[in-house]
């Protein structure tokens, strides 16, 4: 049961080098070119793994289906996805929060208020528990255009460092969570390969204690 | 919404087709004659009840029922398990004859998706319910049953997760003390967020040792050792009743020679949360999703005026067929083409064949646009066309 590799879904974009850095530092040989490859599937033998190169959003989605065994997701994903998937370990990689933000010295108009975002689930429920009922409008990027050009009143996005919202004039009006990525596993297996999985959970996590200290 | 096509479906429901409904025949079959021999009898229920009844008793959420309305007005909803129809009649008829009673079922149930597609919203179980008795034997004897039935079908690497609900309730209560702090850190566990479980448990203002003992949980897993472990985490009796539950469980599933399908994982609660005791997930190797739970829920026979014990599984058979893999061997068949002249002797031989327990398709020439391309599909064809009495086999 155990010779065939782990399959690890793995986001491309702004938290692929930092989660590869992580497998380096927990001694994976992982091969020069995995990070300028534009293949989708990367096979790394000598570890007994299996990388597919997806699209952030969509990883929890391979995992849930179990055709990833193991994955990395920013929080903000598993907020807005509600895979059934475990979360297990918190990798502390790319930090950065998710937020309200908006022209500044505005009010949301009182009759019907406009949101655009790209994580409708997440924005949603955050206005319902604040007692507020709003509309949202999806957008798959520049998210910062939509109060600008009229769209909206206010946008829920992802904030790092806050260039992007001050570059176009917008400022941030309330701070919704936190976000990491994080270390996900399929349900199944989590208990048909248990082994295998522990083992990368703890290398990592020595990693990231590391880190921390 | 947009118009539909004639070809569509309502979303999650699908068609079986000839080859898939022969291979999940079969398998339904060799379960099916595994609980028979064990002595369950197979029962059927509507596929409509009540939504006051079945509906709320069902452990299901109520967003994913099926409702419509009877001509009185009544909410119906498609069954959305079969435990709780079973709990229904057996607690209306069968419990008045005899207890414990051993019955089996498989049957469609029905729960509406939301979500993308991937998901039936229609999909057939297979399962077994024993009510009435509550000793640890009950829930050994369907673990075992379950074992055997799935080797039968010739799978060959699955494993059992067992926990106890009781086991974690009392913990959290034991060191939390209230319900309410209780339940937050059970709905981390239940949505298998470890991540904000540790981080809730941290911030918690306890004793570090009574930290350590919840953040213990978590990695409850393996064989009868973790038993041990397990042990000196609670304090309490009931707690370690559930411990002990576990024990006697060990004990009878290794007479029954089934101990090597099975693990303990504590950490283990069901989005069912009609269960009271032992519960256990079955996990095949490529297969996403479990492929069946089952446990104890001694609390569902009240709600239908029975206070009684029972313990029970279901098996999805999408997700068993998936984990099987192959699709069993199509039994050949034969097929006797004629023309009105020779329709008598094709009629007789065709008979023939059927009596020996051939499958034989008689079809009548004229009925056919294309010959080649419709008898190709045959495993022999028999031709009795033209003038009588000279066959032509092919």
């Amino acid at each position: 049961m155990n010779d065939t590799p782990l399959i690890i879904a793995m986001p491309k974009g702004r938290i692929f080098h930092e989660a590869a850095e992580l497998l380096r530092k927990a001694g994976y040989q992982l091969p020069p070119e995995f990070d300028e490859s534009r293949k989708l599937i990367v096979d790394v033998p000598e570890e007994n793994l299996q990388f597919i190169l997806a699209k952030p959003m969509d990883v929890p989605t391979y995992v849930e289906h179990g055709v990833a065994d193991l994955g990395i997701a920013g929080k903000d994903v598993m907020l807005e996805e509600e895979r059934d998937v475990y979360e297990l370990l918190d990798l502390k990689i790319s930090p950065c929060y998710l937020a309200v933000a908006g022209l500044p010295d505005t009010k949301m108009n009182e009759v019907a208020p406009k949101i655009a975002t790209k994580y409708p689930n997440v924005a949603s429920s955050y206005f319902r528990e604040q007692g507020e009922q709003v509309e949202i409008i999806k957008l798959n990027g520049s998210i910062e255009l939509a109060p600008i050009v009229g769209l909206a009143d206010r946008i829920v996005d992802i904030v790092s460092t806050g260039r992007t919202l001050k570059e176009n004039g917008l400022v941030e009006y309330e701070h919704i969570v936190d976000v990491t990525s994080r270390l996900i596993v399929n349900p199944v297996s989590y208990r048909i390969k248990d082994a295998a999985i522990e083992q990368i959970v703890d290398r990592l996590s020595r990693v990231i204690s590391e880190k921390v200290v | 919404m947009s118009k539909l096509f004639m070809f569509e479906k309502p979303i999650g429901m699908r068609d079986t087709l000839p080859h898939i409904y022969e291979t999940k025949k079969k398998i339904k079959d060799q379960i099916g004659q595994e609980f028979k021999l064990a002595g369950y009898q197979f029962i059927e229920t509507p596929a409509l009840e009540y939504y006051e009844t079945v509906g709320t008793a069902s452990a299901i959420l109520d967003q994913q029922l099926f409702k419509l309305l009877d001509q009185q007005g009544h909410t119906l909803v498609l069954r959305p398990d079969m435990t709780t129809p079973i709990a229904r009649m057996a607690a209306s008829k069968l419990l008045k004859e005899q207890i414990p009673i051993r019955l089996a079922y498989c049957a469609n149930v029905y729960r509406a998706q939301q979500r993308e597609g991937g998901r039936a919203a229609e999909f057939e179980q297979i399962g077994i319910e024993n009510i009435g008795d509550p000793t640890i034997s009950a829930d050994g004897e369907i673990i075992a049953l379950l074992v055997s039935s799935l080797k039968k079908t010739g799978l060959k690497h699955f494993q059992i997760s067992i926990g106890h609900i009781g086991f974690v309730r009392n913990l959290f209560q034991q060191i939390l003390g209230t319900e309410e702090r209780a339940s937050v850190l059970q709905s981390y566990l239940y949505e298998k967020n470890y991540v904000g479980y540790k981080e809730h448990v941290k911030q918690l203002s306890l004793s570090s040792i009574d930290k350590q003992r919840l953040l213990n949980i978590l990695n409850m897993r393996g064989t009868e050792n973790v038993l041990q472990e397990a042990i000196s985490l609670t304090e309490d009796g009931k707690g370690q009743e559930a411990i002990d539950e576990l024990k006697q469980l060990w004990l009878v599933l290794k007479d029954h020679g089934v101990e090597s399908f099975v693990k303990f994982d504590l950490s283990l609660v069901s989005h069912m949360s009609y269960y009271t005791g032992i519960l256990f997930e079955i996990y095949a190797e490529g297969v996403g999703y479990p492929i069946g739970n089952g446990g104890r829920y001694n609390n569902l026979l009240e709600k239908f005026g029975f206070p009684t014990s029972a313990t029970g599984f279901g098996i999805r058979l999408d997700f068993l067929l998936e984990a099987i893999g192959e699709l069993s061997e199509e039994e050949p068949l034969q097929c006797v083409l004629f023309s009105k002249e020779r329709r008598k002797e094709a009629i007789d031989f065709a008979k023939s064949l059927q009596e020996k327990g051939e499958r034989t398709v008689l079809q009548d020439i004229s009925g056919v646009q294309d010959v080649d391309r419709f008898t190709a599909k045959f495993s022999k064809v028999h031709f009795y066309i033209g003038t009588p009495k000279t066959e032509v086999e092919e």
